[in-house]
């Protein structure tokens, strides 16, 4: 028997549990999370999550945690970890026993220092009560001024303009999508929705953003005030780790977790938005990755080292974005290519694939309508991960299959 | 029970270790061959969410979703763990003359 505590019920965290289960764990369970909620998976709350008054997508339903033996407090801020003892303390001052602790607290909503965040015109957008409260305002006649060009801004943007709400998109840095993505595919993505009317304003400097109870102002350096019903603030994301601090864990831009994402402290692991780990394939390069599959890869693989089985991991980041019908996918990291090659494939999707000066293949980006890029970037990431060096001429011909290049 | 076969297309217009999508009164199927050159049939979308399965990497007997990599068997449908937990429903499937058949219950 013993006790598996796991703090942080999103994705990673219910992964993780139910992994416990299909690894065959037979002892306690027990997985804690702050918001009222079941685990739901966040992804939709940007798309078409905001669509309709609609419940959570959980990741699964009280009957499967239940017969899987797994209690899940809901609505319980964990307040400290103390690791002399083992045990975890919750806000009623009570504690619960582990033998071996999960840390799966994600992050939150980064947000601009000293605006009002009481102000219910201005918001961010993390949690099933945000999309709640930001799908009031997205109707025809509305409008939104939407603070930061990334992933959550602009399928925000997207979702409020398929609901008929006007949009003023502003981003600091002179192109959206600047972290991450490459030039030529942010462009696809700004022309649509320029095409779908949004204001996009780049490189633009906020001053200050002003809310009273019906309208939010966001003014620009040079005077210019963007006036809106909400303004919605997402530029990034914060690590939860303050918790694993306060207990004297070693943090680096998250938890910082070794390739079994155990922490500095043997009995303690983290995994998910929250950790920082060394990547694979890319020299060992310490990252934390906010994204949705690397949630569910990481909770999988600490299940397994929970248990004693020591694997490292070797899984490669992976994003993905829907806008309005198109679907943005990216496999690997591209820092440091110098070599980018174009492969189309039709109906205006293409691919980009990005190579070092070996040759080697470290990334690769695609867009397109519906799932096009889909199947090909599941083929760039498995060329990565073998660490293959493609030739450049085959990726570009559409008549080079890509899987023939993983068998060469 | 599978007496209503459906021609979905020639034989040859799927490629080993590949999917092809087929769309029939309303419903919409995903048609596969294996790399040792059998066929099978399944239910065209993900049980996760409404995804065209037909979109996604066949690997061995592996068919993936192209959205969230969920898993299933396309030979017998069993979903092989998350994000997908339900199992996706497979139809008989035939070669004759060079086309081929599902039979749609």
């Amino acid at each position: 028997m013993g006790s598996i505590v796991i703090v942080g019920a999103g994705e990673c965290g219910a992964r993780a549990a139910f992994a416990l289960r299909e690894k065959g764990y037979d002892g306690k369970i027990t997985l804690i999370g702050a918001e009222p909620h079941l685990p739901y998976e966040r992804p939709p709350l940007s798309k078409d999550g905001l669509k309709a008054e609609v419940p959570p997508k959980y990741v699964a339903d009280a009957e499967r945690y239940a017969a899987a033996g797994i209690e899940v407090l809901t609505d319980t801020p964990v307040m400290a970890i103390d690791r002399g003892e083992k045990r975890v303390t919750l806000a009623d001052g009570s504690s619960i026993a582990y033998d071996r602790l999960l840390l799966t607290t994600g992050a939150r909503a980064r947000t601009i220092a000293g605006i009002d965040e009481a102000a219910r015109r201005i918001r961010t957008l993390r949690t099933h009560a945000d999309a709640e409260e930001i799908r009031r305002e997205l109707s025809p006649g509305r409008k939104l001024a939407i603070i930061g060009g990334g992933f959550i801004g602009l399928e925000l943007t997207a979702t409020a303009r398929r609901l008929g709400a006007a949009v003023a998109l502003i981003e600091g840095l002179p192109r959206i999508l600047s972290r991450g993505v490459p030039e030529e595919i942010a462009a696809v993505v700004a022309a649509r929705h320029h095409a779908e009317g949004v204001d996009i304003r780049c490189g633009a400097k906020i001053e200050r953003i002003e809310a009273d109870g019906s309208c939010a102002r966001v003014v620009l350096a040079g005077g210019e005030t963007i006036e809106a019903d909400l303004a919605v603030v997402g530029i990034g994301a914060v690590p939860n780790t303050e918790i694993a601090a306060v207990a004297g864990l070693s943090i680096e831009n998250g938890i910082a977790v070794n390739a079994t994402l155990q922490t500095s402290d043997p009995d303690i692991y983290a995994a998910g938005d929250c950790c920082s780990f060394p990547l694979c394939h890319y020299g060992d390069r310490r990252i934390r990755l906010e994204a949705w599959r690397n949630a569910q890869d990481q909770g999988t693989l600490v299940a397994g080292n929970l248990l004693g089985a020591g694997e490292a991991i070797t899984s490669l980041p992976w994003f993905w974005s829907d806008q309005y019908d198109l679907t943005l996918q990216i496999a690997g990291l591209a820092e440091g290519a110098t070599t980018i090659v174009r492969r189309e494939l039709g109906d205006d999707a293409f691919i980009l694939f990005h190579l070092d000066d070996t040759g080697r293949l470290l990334a690769a980006s695609g867009i397109g309508p519906g799932n096009a890029v889909a199947r090909d970037i599941r083929l760039a990431e498995m060329l990565i991960a073998a660490g293959k060096r493609p030739d450049p001429q085959a990726l570009i011909s559409p008549e080079t299959k890509l899987k023939a290049l993983l068998a060469a | 029970m599978s007496g209503n076969w459906v021609e979905v297309c020639a034989a040859d217009e799927i490629d080993e270790e590949d999917v092809i999508r087929f769309d029939h009164d309303g419903r919409t199927f995903a048609v596969y061959r294996s790399p040792d050159d059998e066929y099978y049939a399944t239910d065209g979308l993900c049980t996760h969410e409404h995804i065209h399965l037909a979109d996604g990497l066949v690997m061995d007997d592996i068919i993936e979703c192209p959205k969230h990599n969920g898993r299933f068997n396309y030979k017998t449908g069993q979903a092989k763990g998350a994000p997908v937990c339900v199992n996706l429903k497979t139809y008989p499937v035939k070669v004759e003359a060079g086309s081929v058949f599902i039979a749609l219950g």
